[in-house]
């Protein structure tokens, strides 16, 4: 009986010894499937803006060395090293900066890069970014996760949540839905693109209570006159950088292709925040609410935040 | 009086060889140095003396320094195979166009002349734009399109310029100008098509850049490199007898179709092996030779073993400033050596100028 004692104690003592690795580590599945094992404390790398943004609604930011270059927010994030554009990453400075960490999301890469991080140790998680309520939720589950604070995770996605569901409700009662277009200049002086189905800037304007005005091809495609005909907008949507960019609202009014336009005619342009409004961030509550505030003037949005 | 002249032009030769043999002794010197150098030097600090030990790991050596996995991760699985790749880039690229230069008898001439650069360029543009082959070939789809481009260029070059039997070096150094118009034309259609996304991807291609190479990817481009490397100087003597024209080098006794199917064949597969993992890097093969000629003269047999070790040392050094003067990030090198290629080749036509013209 005494040996019995005696065995089970050390039983206990070796599974203990066993598990305090894994306790002091966590699993996570990322958006590829792969199980993922992090450090629950250790500088993070962020690549993405959303990742970005998460990471500070989580109060973790403190724990990011370093973001991409399209970490734009909150503006203290600007300060912080840039380990450049996120889809053209290089390994050896990123490992220089002694990361526990990557968080990247999903379109990171190169991929043979991110191989060359594992490689050398150092976990990479990627973080799934579907532009739809649903994907921002996972985004954050995810995310907090890995950073180790499930608890706050689950505050921050009930809060998000409670907030769409608030503004979808209210959105739901619209009975018109105009047809708006986005565009995204790619330089001065050049035709820009249009969104088209399966993009954020689609999701957005369809949690808005909008219409996107192109259905006919996925992704982004430059501006025809044909399409922008077809289209028929009577919203036009651009990001301040890209208004920016064509000359303000008369150098994009000025293309003949968008004059052409009901919106062109009217007049009807929405500059936004190009991270707020197609970063499916902590933020996407705010970004419906800004846009659907342009949508439909009548509607009453406001929340104590803004 | 003859014999005067004679010991004359003999001490000439002399001084020709001895001057040959430094300068080669010094540009070898050179090279390991920017080698070692860049090996040793990158964002993670890695002391020489666990460079040394983690290289002499894998040859059963256990030397005093003590490293950890994410120092040998970075020498071995980042830095070497980008090192390594620098070294065929800038050698494939340079023995490339010293022998085009001296086989066109022009000066302009470089790599991207015979359309390789730009047909690597368009099937490669082709493969991120229309998303063709990836599926199939996954890591491989890229680089393996980008060099049957190339090939395919620069069979089109070859065979516009052949008649007979006989290939006529003016006609191909103008089809390789149309050609590389036609694939430009290509790429911008293809840019016009893409979606911004797309749009990052190949504009970095395009820029040139030596980033996120693994020894997988770079081996199959080795030995088209070393081919183009080894075989390349042994031409050196009919290059030489072409640079009299190519009756002249007949009559002396070189095959001189079988020199051009044979260097233009070299050329196309060094250049394409490695443009297909680098993107474009410009002025390398243009540059190179005419520094090399400045500082030891025309004669090939020098020329061409010079500009190998030159190539391959600069394009380091350009590699080594491209990723570490914008840390956390790197620099596309293409960027790089078209910055400091221009104003360069500016100052050597300034110069050839002055001494008489070319």
């Amino acid at each position: 009986m005494k040996t019995a004692a005696s065995w089970l104690s050390v039983l206990c003592l070796v599974a203990f010894i066993a598990a305090r690795p894994a306790a002091a580590d966590i699993a996570v599945t990322d958006a590829t499937g792969n199980a993922v094992t992090v450090p629950k404390a250790g500088p993070v790398i962020s690549i993405g803006g959303s990742v970005t943004e998460i990471a500070h609604a989580l109060g973790q930011v403190d724990r990011v060395v370093a973001v991409d270059s399209t970490s734009l927010y909150p503006p203290a994030v600007t300060e912080k090293p840039d380990v450049g554009y996120m889809r053209q990453l290089a390994a050896e400075p990123i490992l220089a900066l002694q990361p526990a960490l990557i968080l990247a999301v999903e379109d990171a890469g190169p991929p043979a890069v991110l191989d060359q991080i594992r490689e050398a140790g150092v976990p990479v998680v990627l973080v799934p970014d579907e532009p739809t309520p649903h994907g921002v939720l996972d985004k954050i589950d995810i995310v907090a996760a890995a950073l180790g604070v499930p608890a706050k995770g689950d505050a921050l996605r009930a809060a998000l949540r409670a907030e769409l569901d608030g503004l979808a409700a209210k959105i739901a009662k619209v009975s018109e839905r105009p047809r708006v277009l986005f565009m995204l200049s790619i330089g001065q002086g050049r035709v820009p693109m249009v969104a088209g189905l399966d993009t954020s800037a689609a999701g957005i304007v369809e949690l808005a209570g909008g219409i996107n005005a192109v259905e006919g091809f996925n992704g982004y495609k430059p501006l025809s006159p044909e399409a922008a005909v077809a289209a028929a907008p009577e919203v036009l949507l651009i990001t301040n950088r890209s208004l920016e960019l064509l000359g303000g609202e008369q150098g994009l009014l000025a293309i003949p292709e968008i004059a052409v336009t009901p919106a062109g005619q009217s007049g009807q342009v929405v500059a936004m925040d190009g991270l707020l409004l197609l970063g499916f961030g902590p933020r996407t509550g705010k970004a419906i609410r800004q846009l659907a505030g342009h949508l439909h003037p009548g509607l009453s949005l406001r929340a104590a935040a803004d | 009086m003859s014999s005067v002249a004679a010991s004359g032009l003999a001490a000439v030769a002399e001084r020709h060889r001895r001057r040959s043999i430094f300068a080669i002794s010094a540009l070898a010197v050179g090279f390991v140095a920017i080698f070692l150098l860049s090996v040793g030097w990158g964002a993670v600090p890695i002391p020489p003396g666990q460079v040394v030990a983690i290289l002499a790991e894998p040859l059963g050596l256990d030397l005093p320094w003590a490293f950890d996995t994410r120092e040998s991760t970075v020498l071995l699985a980042i830095r070497l195979p980008r090192a390594v790749l620098a070294v065929l880039t800038g050698a494939a690229l340079a023995v490339s166009g010293a022998a085009l230069q001296g086989l066109f008898r022009n000066p302009m001439a470089d790599p991207a002349l015979i359309g390789v650069s730009n047909g690597a360029a368009l099937a490669a543009v082709g493969v991120i734009v229309l998303g063709v082959g990836t599926g199939v070939f996954g890591l491989y789809a890229l680089p393996a399109a980008a060099f049957v481009g190339g090939l395919v260029a620069t069979v089109i070059v070859y065979r516009i310029a052949s008649r007979g039997g006989r290939t006529e070096i003016a006609t191909m150094l103008l089809a390789g100008i149309a050609i590389n118009a036609m694939a430009a034309a290509g790429i911008g259609m293809l840019i016009f098509i893409s979606d911004d996304r797309q749009l990052r991807e190949l504009n970095f291609w395009l820029l040139g850049g030596l980033g996120g190479v693994t020894w997988e990817k770079l081996l199959p481009a080795v030995p088209f490199v070393l081919l183009a490397v080894v075989v390349i100087p042994l031409l050196a003597r009919r290059l030489n007898a072409l640079l009299l024209g190519e009756t002249e080098a007949l009559h002396l006794g070189f095959h001189v179709e079988n020199t051009k199917r044979l260097i233009v064949t070299l050329a196309a597969l060094a250049t394409g092996g490695t443009v297909a993992l680098t993107g474009v890097i410009g002025f390398v093969g243009l540059v190179v030779p005419h520094l090399v000629r400045l500082l030891i003269g025309p004669d090939h047999r020098i020329l061409l073993p010079a500009s190998i070790l030159l190539g391959a040392g600069l394009m380091l050094l350009a590699d080594l400033f491209a990723r570490t003067i914008v840390l956390p990030a790197e620099l596309p090198v293409g960027i790089l050596t078209s910055c400091v290629g221009g104003p360069f080749f500016i100052w050597l036509l300034v110069r050839y100028r002055a001494i008489g013209g070319w």
